[in-house]
């Protein structure tokens, strides 16, 4: 939350929450509700509070009509709070004993949200947000100050301190505009409306004077510009200018026909870490998915998850992706990543011991629910299953065992389920060496692990960054002996560790002889262009 | 076509149970009848808001009073109540109790368990 003033206008730096460039009328909005009103005898403010409610329900029943979706069932837990005479109860029963109207409504309101601020469920958590709304919306209309929905000018660039997600949708937003918030956060209600309808959105950018005619707003280096000079706005102009020819260039390469190197095909594929990443607005251009971790679904706080709900995700990823490939890898728990009631204890050297596969053979009751449900995915879909930290041959065959006895079992029952392609990471040194012992469907090199292996240095260590080199000659090889095997043997070779996304390191893959990676959506167009980019270099 | 989700859970420990009783429990009239259930709640992120508007909804449709609880011998709350139901945080995969009683808790207590079972369904019931 820094502040810098510029030579011609004030400029204010904060964080992004949207990307995207305004240039507009700059209009301070009061979120807390301001004004004062008489307090009158206890039955009076009983009827002020019950009108004030009656409206507020009116107001979001109104809004959540006319935006639908997503927007309209952040209002509904509001309008719900409304009709909830447990809720409201000891507010009026404070009001009955002389408490005014906005008193006591305050206070039972900043008691709930304080609670939903304590929560330790993230979704808990962010409710706080909608309540904070809610007091805001009743008190307003309590002290008057609400009849009229606020007037925006066209392309305004909005400020607040927050923005409740109803006072966003009362906006209109039609005609662009920009969003720069003295608080909030990337990750609220309201962050997400308005990536929806891309506006730009810049969020803690401390304090900001309310007034100002004009402003510039940058979500992309995240600042605010307020009645900028001429040199300030040529300057705005030409940043909002090349993102949007980088942007266009990117989604123009895209958009363009598959990659090629050396006239093969480079297929570029993408790592999900859950199902949300699939929003990203590049993830469509993607050829498949290179890898799907399934860890987050282990996260939760009631333990385990069922059958049932990984069937529902994994279902969703692969619907989706209609027919293009879907790589699922199967729990890769340990390691860096302990969960509570999976990983074992104690172990004085996670990175090395029960993780994986190992430790998914090791707890085959909770194994087999993942391969249940993955069974039923793989019904409609081009599903693939690959198996993580695979040592030896027979742990691969254990598990393709327990694969096939899932899908017997299933199919007993009348469940259709079906057998998918199964493969395995190429992480370990030892499995690298040997990889022609692997029954596998296909190979995928996980580089992280495979460079930490190798080069034995910790990847979690940042004293050894430069050691844990991805590029050292040793993992260098291990990748080239697997592409190799993979090219004579006619099996699929993709590498979806971070290195495919590093366009420094992406010439190497290339050379050692892979035509298959996978990486993260937002260098899905960078990596493309880096392949051209060689071809050019080549070509001359 | 395949056939899907419910038909996969054939050891269903999860499988909705009414026990009815003629009881004179706590505060219902003599005559009023008790009827309980439970059912584990199968929700992503357990009873958060969507849900939790969607079961108040239900229950206040019936005339009945209708209290639930996550098992645990936690309080009883009023099912009508969205802000109770949130306060109560049922997690994932825990077992929700229901208890009605009045005219018509028979519907009640089965609606709700269909309700919870069924994932809190998009469509109104």
């Amino acid at each position: 939350m820094s502040m810098r003033a510029r030579a011609a206008g004030l400029g204010y730096q904060g964080r992004t929450a949207v990307v995207g460039f305004a240039h507009g009328p700059f209009v301070r909005v009061e979120t807390v509700a301001g004004g004062r009103r008489e307090i009158g005898a206890p039955e009076e403010e009983v009827l002020a509070l019950r009108a004030a409610l009656d409206a507020a329900a009116r107001q979001l029943a109104s809004l959540a009509n006319a935006a639908g979706g997503e927007a309209a069932e952040i209002l509904e837990f509001q309008v719900a709070l409304l009709e909830d005479e447990d809720f409201l109860g000891p507010i009026f029963m404070a009001m009955r004993a002389g408490t005014p109207a906005e008193e006591a409504w305050s206070s039972v309101l900043d008691h709930q949200i304080a609670d939903y601020r304590a929560a330790p469920d993230e979704y808990l958590r962010a409710r706080s947000s909608d309540l904070l709304d809610l007091r805001e919306r009743v008190l307003r209309t309590l002290l008057g100050d609400a009849t009229k929905p606020l007037e925006i000018p066209r392309g305004a660039v909005v400020c607040a301190d927050d923005l409740p997600p109803s006072r966003f949708l009362e906006m209109d937003w039609s005609s662009g505009g920009g969003l720069a918030l003295l608080q909030g956060s990337p990750t609220s209600h309201v962050a997400m409306l308005a990536r929806a309808r891309g506006i730009p959105m810049v969020v803690q950018l401390g304090s900001v004077p309310n007034e100002a005619r004009t402003a510039l707003l940058d979500g992309e280096s995240a600042t605010l510009e307020l009645d900028p000079g001429s040199a300030q706005i040529m300057l705005f102009e030409r940043r909002r200018e090349a993102h949007q020819k980088s942007r266009a260039a990117a989604r123009a390469v895209l958009r363009g026909p598959t990659a090629t190197w050396r006239g093969e095909k480079v297929r570029l594929l993408i790592n999900i870490q859950q199902v949300a990443d699939l929003e990203h607005p590049d993830a469509q251009y993607a050829d498949g998915i290179g890898l799907m971790r399934t860890e987050f679904l282990l996260g939760g706080e009631a333990g385990l998850p069922d059958e049932e709900r990984q069937f529902l995700t994994y279902d969703s990823v692969l619907r989706w992706a209609a027919n293009r490939p879907v790589t699922i890898r199967t729990f890769d728990a340990g390691g860096d990543k302990p969960v509570p009631g999976f990983t074992p204890l104690g172990e004085a050297n996670p990175f090395l011991g029960v993780r994986g596969l190992r430790l998914c053979l090791a707890r085959p009751e909770v194994f087999a629910v993942q391969l249940r449900a993955l069974a039923r995915a793989a019904v409609h879909g081009n599903l693939k299953v690959m198996f993580p930290m695979v040592t030896v041959p027979e742990e691969f065959d254990a598990a393709r065992q327990l694969f096939v006895d899932v899908v017997a079992s299933l199919q007993a029952q009348g469940i259709a389920a079906a057998l998918p392609e199964l493969g395995i990471m190429v992480e370990v040194p030892a499995a690298a060496l040997t990889v022609e012992r692997f029954h596998a469907a296909f190979f995928s090199i996980g580089s992280n692990d495979l460079a930490q292996y190798v080069t034995a240095c910790d990847r979690t260590n940042g004293a050894l960054d430069k050691l844990c080199d991805p590029l050292h000659p040793g993992v260098l090889e291990l990748i080239r002996r697997t592409a190799e095997y993979g090219r004579r043997a006619g099996i699929v070779v993709s590498l979806c560790g971070e290195m495919a996304g590093d366009r420094r390191c992406v010439p190497a893959l290339l050379s050692c002889g892979l035509r298959e990676l996978s990486v993260n959506p937002s260098s899905l167009a960078q990596v493309k262009q880096a392949i051209e980019h060689l071809n050019f270099g080549s070509a001359t | 076509m395949p056939i899907f989700p419910q038909k996969s859970r054939s050891n269903n420990k999860r499988a909705p149970k009414i026990d009815r009783k003629s009881s004179m429990l706590e505060t219902c009239k003599p005559t009023s009848q008790i009827v309980t259930g439970s059912v584990q709640l199968v929700h992503a992120v357990g009873m958060h808001a969507r849900p939790a508007v969607k079961l108040t909804k239900l229950a206040k449709k019936f005339h009945a009073h209708i209290s639930i609880r996550a098992r645990d011998g936690r309080d009883w709350i009023n099912a009508k109540s969205v802000a109770k139901v949130m306060a109560m945080r049922a997690a994932r995969d825990s077992i929700i109790e229901i208890r009605a009683a009045g005219g018509d808790a028979d519907a009640a207590v089965a609606a709700l368990i269909k309700l919870v079972a069924d994932d809190f369904p998009d469509a109104d019931p």
